[in-house]
């Protein structure tokens, strides 16, 4: 109308033109090109030569050391963020800062250090090495040791997604249940599970993920036996290591898959029910 | 991030329990924490002290786990800048323009935190080998990335970024646009608005996020393993290090190394609450 | 020097928010534009201050074509509801800041910057509170450096979006008294937004009722309260 009209909110035009093409190359080098190649390599030779390698024994007991493993770890860590996050967001005690930072630890600590702790409790030169010994009960190169190493670097997941979500709540709605005469269980199903199911389920979906792939701590107690103690990411490795590409690049794309399951998911949750998390934030 | 920001809400002062199921859920969880987190951590720190101080010195400033240490800090302190500098952008892109996709690039941000890590590993090695996509544009150039140091700081890079956006995007969305209004009136060029205006604003949540992504860094394995080449003295990262020695059975000399990972997140946990209780003040 | 606005007018989206707003006023004048929300007088003073653009008429001021004119060059202080000041600031740095952000050529020394913001610190009685930051100031006081920032430019026109809304009745009050005061000692034309029609009245010189997008009557209070022209200013006042 009289001249160009420039918002003072809005960034001239050149500008969000470059920052665009610079935020969309930089993921585009750095995070989509390692994706297709995964999917293009375990495709190298046809998709028949990737299945082959997918249903392949070994590769098939791994899915199922993993599968075990996430099965055990995820409910447990599950219960635990519940737990955690009801102790933490609806009642006061001391040492309440201290207590979430323990939580946090994981986060914070190198993979292999999460492993290497259960070895020097159970290994053979660990704490309870020459008693396990003594008594043939395998922890470590076994499944008990991954699935612990599993859970440790895992468990933090369900706690920090519930915590800040039921103290953003407020206990409002949990005292006007108890005081109308709800038990602590009952109050907790009826009124706070509603109310954090869709923090809850996405919570759940990433720790699935996360143990699923846990690589490092893992890789330090499996003892990489093959057709027994190795988990699907430790079987990448073996196969690669072994110049088997197709073979470790079509296992690697099934857990990519599920990985873009995982962020499919999580874009539809977001989408979906955006208002109502929304919501659920802003009690 | 760790402290959520737990002040004592001023209707809910210290006395009576009011909600049940205080002691079960607490006492569950300090069940948990102490079995799968401190028990384990101990052994981490009693560990090295069988060596005695001169022993644990002796044992962490040798020649190669200094260079390790070195490589590991170093280079995941250079991947926190390159992903706070591109995700700044990314987060501001993704924060302040619209266009057509922005949700796929959203999403995808989180595809280093949601993909194994030994799927990334493979793939970014296959893509900076000197015969891969990348690495053989760059070959013609001198460069070589897949097997050199520079191997370590891609995959930390591709590792960390979601750490700086996701910290940053938050915040920048809840960041009101009157004070962009409010400089413009008072004569300021959109240069000068967001240079002293914005990103002043939101420096405490950056370096929050540059911290976090250097954490993740500085332990990552699996990425890296596949990409660095893993010479001594080279481009050993030090949680290799102490997967070697524990396969050498150096029970000690793995503890050690781990302690002086362990303390370094520890110190970096401390200062970044420390951050956010002075930023927190300000505010 | 007076302030003419022509018609002006601007829809968002399909809501017609202003439709066709005119008014004069002297060189000077306390502007109230008063009435519900959604009576589009927000978007008329962010269109006098560059921060929406009109789709139609025309607006002429100190001899400008100040619709021309982007926001950084109208030097037209803008105070909002929540104050808007620079968190990360100290007051004082938010009171220069308008001056610090200007061309070398323009720009104060740095001792001529630091007199200013004195002055106008004493100006809105807030002397020793020059080191503090925003958060630790109260609603009140933070709207009184938000008005001394936008005084230390020198604005030609100062735009005041609800000033006093965020702050309890008794604070609106006696700053209310406080501002008329402090733009009579400044001389400047200022525009004042509110829905409070008591407010509107007791401060302005000239008071414009407006409804739906439109100025439905314009004129001192005394003029308007005596003779409402339409069925809406006669109900808004009796409210």
């Amino acid at each position: 109308m009289n001249g160009k009209f420039q918002s003072p909110t809005e960034d001239p035009l050149l500008l969000r033109l470059v920052l665009s093409a610079i935020a969309i190359g930089f993921v585009a080098l750095f995070l989509v090109l390692p994706l297709l190649i995964v999917f293009k390599e375990a495709l190298a030779e046809g998709f028949g030569k990737a299945w082959a390698a997918i249903i392949e024994p070994d590769a098939l007991s791994s899915v199922k050391v993993s599968l075990l493993a996430a099965g055990i770890a995820v409910p447990l860590n599950t219960l635990f963020g519940i737990a955690a996050a009801w102790a933490v967001a609806k009642h006061d005690f001391a040492g309440k800062t201290f207590l979430v930072t323990l939580i946090d630890l994981p986060f914070s600590v190198s993979p292999v250090v999460s492993g290497l702790i259960y070895v020097l409790v159970f290994g053979l030169q660990g704490w309870f090495g020459s008693y396990l010994l003594d008594h043939d009960i395998h922890i470590l190169f076994a499944l008990p040791g991954i699935v612990l190493a599993t859970i440790f670097v895992t468990f933090p997941f369900v706690a920090r997604e519930l915590i800040p979500l039921m103290v953003d709540q407020g206990r409002d709605e949990e005292e006007a249940a108890t005081s109308l005469g709800a038990s602590g269980f009952s109050t907790f199903c009826r009124v706070t599970l509603p109310n954090i199911k869709w923090g809850l389920l996405y919570a759940v979906l990433l720790c699935n993920a996360r143990a699923l792939g846990e690589f490092g701590a893992v890789s330090v107690v499996s003892g990489h036996i093959r057709g027994q103690t190795n988990t699907m990411p430790l079987h990448v490795e073996l196969l690669y290591n072994n110049y088997n590409y197709v073979g470790a690049f079509a296992v690697a794309a099934l857990l990519a898959l599920l990985a873009l399951l995982t962020l499919v998911f999580k874009t539809i949750l977001e989408w979906r029910y955006a208002d109502e998390l929304a919501a659920m934030h802003r009690h | 991030m760790s402290a959520f920001g737990l002040a004592l809400t001023p209707m809910n002062q210290r006395h009576r329990r009011v909600l049940p199921g205080f002691g079960l859920s607490l006492g569950f969880t300090i069940f948990y924490l102490t079995v799968i987190v401190l028990i384990p951590l101990s052994a981490l720190i009693i560990r090295p002290i069988e060596l005695g101080p001169a022993g644990f010195w002796a044992a962490i400033s040798t020649p190669r786990v200094l260079a390790s240490l070195r490589l590991s800090f170093g280079m995941a302190a250079l991947a926190a800048v390159i992903d706070s500098f591109f995700g700044f952008i990314i987060a501001w892109v993704l924060v302040r323009y619209r266009f057509p996709g922005k949700g796929i690039l959203d999403a995808l941000i989180d595809l280093p935190f949601a993909l194994p890590t030994a799927v990334a590993g493979i793939a970014l090695s296959t893509l900076y080998a000197p015969n891969g996509w990348i690495g053989a544009i760059l070959i013609p150039y001198g460069i070589r990335i897949a097997y050199t140091p520079w191997g370590v700081l891609v995959a930390m890079t591709f590792i960390g970024l979601p750490f700086t956006v996701r910290a940053l995007q938050p915040v920048m969305s809840e960041q009101s646009q009157d004070v962009e209004e409010v400089a413009a009136t008072l004569g300021a060029t959109r240069a000068q608005t967001i240079l002293r205006v914005v990103i002043p604003a939101l420096f405490p949540t950056l370096v929050t996020g540059t911290a976090m992504a250097f954490a993740r860094g500085a332990g990552e394995y699996g990425s890296i393993i596949f990409l660095a080449g893993n010479l001594p003295m080279v481009s050993e990262i030090a949680p290799l290090l102490i997967v070697t020695k524990l396969e050498q059975y150096d029970y000690a000399g793995a503890a050690a190394i781990g302690v002086v990972m362990l303390v370094a997140a520890f110190v970096m946990l401390l200062a970044l609450n420390a951050l956010q209780a002075w930023a927190a003040r300000r505010r | 020097m007076s302030l003419i606005i022509d018609s002006v007018s601007k829809r968002f989206a399909r809501f017609p928010a202003l439709n066709g707003a005119s008014l004069t006023a002297p060189q000077g004048a306390f502007v109230a534009l008063v009435g519900p929300s959604g009576s589009g007088k927000t978007t008329l003073l962010r269109i006098l201050g560059g921060l929406e653009e009109a789709d139609s008429g025309s607006v002429r001021f100190a001899d400008l074509n100040w619709l021309a004119m982007p926001a950084r060059e109208r030097k037209a202080g803008f105070v909002f509801q929540q104050y808007a000041l620079f968190k990360h600031m100290t007051v004082a740095d938010n009171i220069a800041f308008g001056l610090r952000v200007r061309p070398r050529r323009e720009r104060p020394s740095n001792s001529d910057i630091k007199d200013r913001v004195q002055e106008l610190l004493k100006l809105v009685q807030l002397d020793d509170l020059g080191t503090r930051y925003p958060s630790q100031l109260s609603g009140g006081q933070r709207q009184r450096v938000a008005l001394a920032r936008a005084l230390a430019i020198e604005p030609r026109m100062l735009l005041l979006d609800e000033p006093f809304g965020a702050l309890d009745a008794k604070v609106r009050k006696e700053l209310r008294v406080w501002l008329r005061h402090i733009h009579d000692k400044a001389g400047v034309t200022s525009i004042f937004v509110t829905h409070d029609q008591e407010e509107a009245f007791a401060v302005a010189d000239l008071v414009a009722v407006m409804n739906a997008g439109r100025i439905e009557q314009y004129g001192t209070p005394a003029d308007v309260r005596r003779d409402p022209k339409t069925k809406f200013v006669a109900d808004f006042l009796s409210a």
